[in-house]
């Protein structure tokens, strides 16, 4: 296993982690933009972007697009954050090649209007796809009401309206400032030819003129709070909760996970003996998030509605344990299972391709699997203990939706 | 050479250098054991499969092979609900347990050289499980909320529906059952579902991942070699009732679940049809996609499937589209389906023979997919099949016999379930829509 970094003159960086071992290859276009870098107007600009790319460029049409991607047998896909878009394929090591210069040629997309319009309705029906499921857009409309007017609240999807509104011309603008060089970078790992991966980006990316995009990172200042939201025909009462948690590029992040997976994670955890082994709830955890220049800690249960209060105090109960402290075994058990999470994630290049360009994309120095399993095995009960008290998660912004539309939070 | 001559040669090269070392044992008391040595990964996943599946529940008991895994997960062996929690996560092992038509799975994926510690326990749990009576209502509080969950879950509720109209019982249940019938289950119930369908006889334990052969041999022996046989009481087959139900609901989009019968994974032609409803379904270039969503921007989802049980199988697709332009999504489906009598082309079935293929190399690396595509290899074919003779499959698919077989399959007649305010309309033949 080895891990190969060079940059292009105009800024790309092209990233690798090599394993002869492997039997084949997962490469991605990692572009660091997403919703948080839409101007309010465009909401939903860099996720209907994505959808864009696919419809192929001055030469390539969409059916071409799609044929090119099948012929590699590619598992091909993308998605947009709030902090990045990602295209990603996992091929036989001998599409390298190809494979790289179609991902190469899709980032000058055509934006035809014809198409354009045509995936403005699938989008639409994505928005609607979304409206259906539990939680019913609830996450995005707490991150809206959690950040406020900090660009982490604008939403991933945008709205019916904005997405309607929508231009090429708009998109293009986007697109120009957002997908520069400098902002990109190509990341495979697998069974990997880093020279041949260098000068293909070369040849197929090297020629792109460079410029800087910068991402506006202004202060978070959270917004506390609570909302209800009715909804009579869902079964379930869902309830969200999120709350000030360390950010993508602060060391007590590795705590922080440790500390949400004794209370909150799935399997032998707090939330689960309070709230799942009961059958008090259908569902309940708790899980950090982080982004760059904030992070979260999100608390969520989905219950029977006429059993929301005492849900809620039995979530209470679980966030405020922790200063009951917490026990060895607890910290043994939490790191074990995380570990063990790593090791098996560690076995798929798709995930080693994941976990490569994410760090590339918040900025850090790579780590490997063994490495970032060690910064968790590292952590002391004093640690948790220390970020407990700095980020209590009982104290955010609430919002439940079901048929209950007299709950108070 | 051409692209797909490309990448057949290279697909059979790596096939070449992955070492089959698929075993297979059947014990003296009908438990089968099969795996998958994987020395290229650090991990190792397994799945039991027990017979006791939801088809086995008593009619009036609807839920109780559901009811029955949650209580038997509560512990066993010697070990408590919550030692044997803890145990699981001082082993760092993955672990989950389900049920579905046939079996209950009872599945896990850790670091392999925990393996045996942790089957040891799960021999412990299937052999002499607790059945904690004070957990009881835990358990019947858990299987509610399970049942209560998929009143939200829209595309669930259109294929459970479907599957109602489709297969006949007991195979058209859903593991959740109602909450009449889960309201109705005693502890004596789930204790004599146990001893009438949990016997080694039918379980299939699937192994994949960092072991060696000779080794999880003796260790399986040893941990259920000497349970006893059993015998399950008959069950009672009724046919479907077919038809077209619509589920009327105030939702965003229209939910469309279409079937018609297929084949099973077991028949000689499986593969034959699995390609039409590939081209049809599988990858940014399939005719559903393309049709449905590229071209008339009619969804965001679209998608078709073989479904297979041990003896029928069907053609299932689904879609979940605006009301306004749902009928046009069913009919485009539709014709789309019966379009493949006309035949697929040379493009087509290439392109689907690499990505097959590809898929194929790609879950070398998933010691869990590999364990239970074992244990559905054992239970569908009574055999396990290896990488080279699925490579073989694939490899053999010649467009002649993928058009013979679909110019003379009969599509049809489909069984619709819509999901949505206004009912749609299936012009195929088959009664007028009900509404439920």
């Amino acid at each position: 296993m080895e891990y190969r970094r060079q940059q292009l003159d105009n800024g790309l960086t092209i990233l690798a982690e090599c394993n002869d071992q492997a039997h084949f290859a997962s490469y991605g276009l990692f572009v660091r933009t997403g919703a948080r870098d839409e101007a309010a107007a465009w909401s939903g600009v860099s996720h209907f972007l994505e959808h864009m790319v696919f419809k192929g460029t001055e030469q390539l049409s969409a059916d071409a697009v799609n044929v090119l991607l099948d012929e590699m047998g590619s598992g091909s896909n993308a998605q947009t954050s709030e902090e990045s878009t990602i295209y990603h394929a996992s091929v036989l090591p001998e599409f390298q090649t190809p494979l790289v210069q179609l991902l190469s040629e899709l980032m000058q997309p055509a934006l035809r209007p014809d198409d354009f319009e045509m995936e403005k309705r699938v989008i639409i029906e994505e928005i609607m796809m979304y409206q259906d499921q539990p939680p019913y857009g609830a996450q995005e409309m707490l991150m809206q009401a959690y950040f406020g007017s900090h660009p982490l609240g604008q939403s991933v999807l945008g709205s019916v309206d904005t997405v309607s509104a929508l231009t090429p011309e708009a998109m293009r603008s986007y697109w120009r400032e957002r997908y520069v060089p400098s902002n990109m970078a190509l990341v495979a790992a697998g069974r990997i030819d880093f020279a041949l991966l260098v000068r293909d980006a070369e040849r197929c990316l090297g020629d792109r003129p460079p410029g800087l995009a910068a991402r506006a990172m202004p202060a978070v200042k959270p917004q506390f709070g609570g909302r209800v939201i009715g909804k009579d025909n869902s079964a379930m009462q869902y309830f969200m909760e999120i709350a000030p948690g360390p950010a993508i590029d602060d060391p007590d992040r590795f705590a922080t996970r440790i500390l949400t997976t004794i209370l909150g994670g799935d399997g032998g955890s707090r939330i689960y003996w309070e709230m799942l082994d009961s059958g008090a709830a259908e569902s309940a955890a708790i899980g950090s998030y982080e982004f760059q220049g904030a992070g979260l800690i999100m608390s969520w249960f989905s219950a029977p509605p006429e059993s929301a209060e005492a849900n809620l105090e039995r979530l209470r109960r679980v966030q405020h344990s922790v200063a009951h402290g917490i026990t060895d075994r607890e910290l043994e058990l939490a790191k074990q299972k995380i570990v063990s999470q790593i090791l098996l994630a560690s076995e798929r290049t798709e995930s080693r391709m994941f976990s490569v360009g994410w760090q590339w994309l918040n900025g850090q120095r790579f780590l490997s699997p063994d490495q970032i399993a060690d910064q968790f095995r590292r952590v002391t009960i004093a640690d948790v203990q220390r970020v407990a008290l700095a980020y209590p998660m009982a104290r955010g912004q609430m919002l439940s939706i079901g048929p209950r539309t007299d709950l108070a939070v | 050479m051409n692209g797909h001559d490309q990448t057949r040669h290279n697909v059979l090269s790596v096939a070449a250098t992955l070492p089959e070392a698929v075993y297979t044992q059947r014990f003296g008391n009908g438990l089968t054991l099969v795996a998958k040595e994987m020395p290229w990964l650090h991990s190792a996943a397994f799945s039991i499969a027990v017979p006791a599946g939801c088809r086995y529940d008593p009619p009036d008991l609807r839920g109780l092979a559901n009811f029955s895994c949650e209580l038997i997960s509560r512990g066993g062996g010697g070990l408590t609900h919550r030692q044997f929690v803890d145990f699981m996560e001082s082993q760092g092992c993955l672990y989950w347990a389900d049920t579905s038509t046939y079996h209950t799975y009872y599945g896990g994926a850790l670091p392999a050289e925990n393996l045996y510690r942790v089957l040891e326990r799960y021999a412990g749990l299937l052999r002499d499980p607790a059945l904690p009576a004070d957990q009881v209502e835990d358990s019947r509080r858990v299987c509610f909320q399970e049942i209560q969950a998929i009143d939200d879950d829209l595309p669930e509720r259109v294929m459970i529906a479907l599957r109602n109209l489709h297969y006949g019982e007991p195979d058209a249940w859903h593991a959740e059952g109602f909450a009449e019938s889960v309201a109705n289950i005693g502890w004596h119930d789930v204790e004599r579902f146990y001893r009438e369908h949990y016997f080694p006889n039918g379980i299939i334990i699937g192994i994949a991942g960092n072991i060696r052969w000779p080794e999880i041999l003796s260790q399986v022996e040893r941990l259920f070699g000497s349970w006893e046989t059993g015998e399950a009481p008959p069950v009672t087959i009724a046919s479907p009732p077919h038809g077209v139900v619509h589920l009327p609901f105030d939702s965003q989009q229209t939910h469309i679940g279409l079937a018609c019968p297929g084949i099973p994974y077991r028949h000689s032609e499986y593969f034959l049809a699995r390609a039409g409803i590939g081209i049809l379904s599988d990858g940014m270039s399939s005719r559903l996609f393309r049709e449905v969503r590229e071209r008339r921007g009619l969804c965001y989802t679209v998608s078709a499937a073989c479904h297979t049980l041990r003896d029928q199988g069907c053609i299932v697709a689904y879609c979940g589209t605006s009301p306004g332009v749902a009928q046009e999504s069913l009919d485009v489906i539709i014709d789309q389906i019966q379009l493949l009598k006309q035949g697929v082309t040379a493009e087509e079935l290439g392109r689907l023979k690499i990505q097959l293929r590809s898929n194929l190399i790609m879950k070398q690396e998933s010691c869990r997919a590999l364990a239970s595509g074992l244990v559905g290899d054992i239970f569908h074919l009574d055999r396990a099949r290896g990488l080279a003779e699925l490579n073989a499959r694939i490899d053999g698919l010649s467009l002649d016999a993928v058009n013979r077989f679909w110019e003379a399959f009969e599509i049809g007649p489909f069984d619709m379930v819509d999901l949505g305010e206004q009912p749609l309309e299936l012009s195929n033949g088959i009664s007028a829509p009900t509404t439920r």
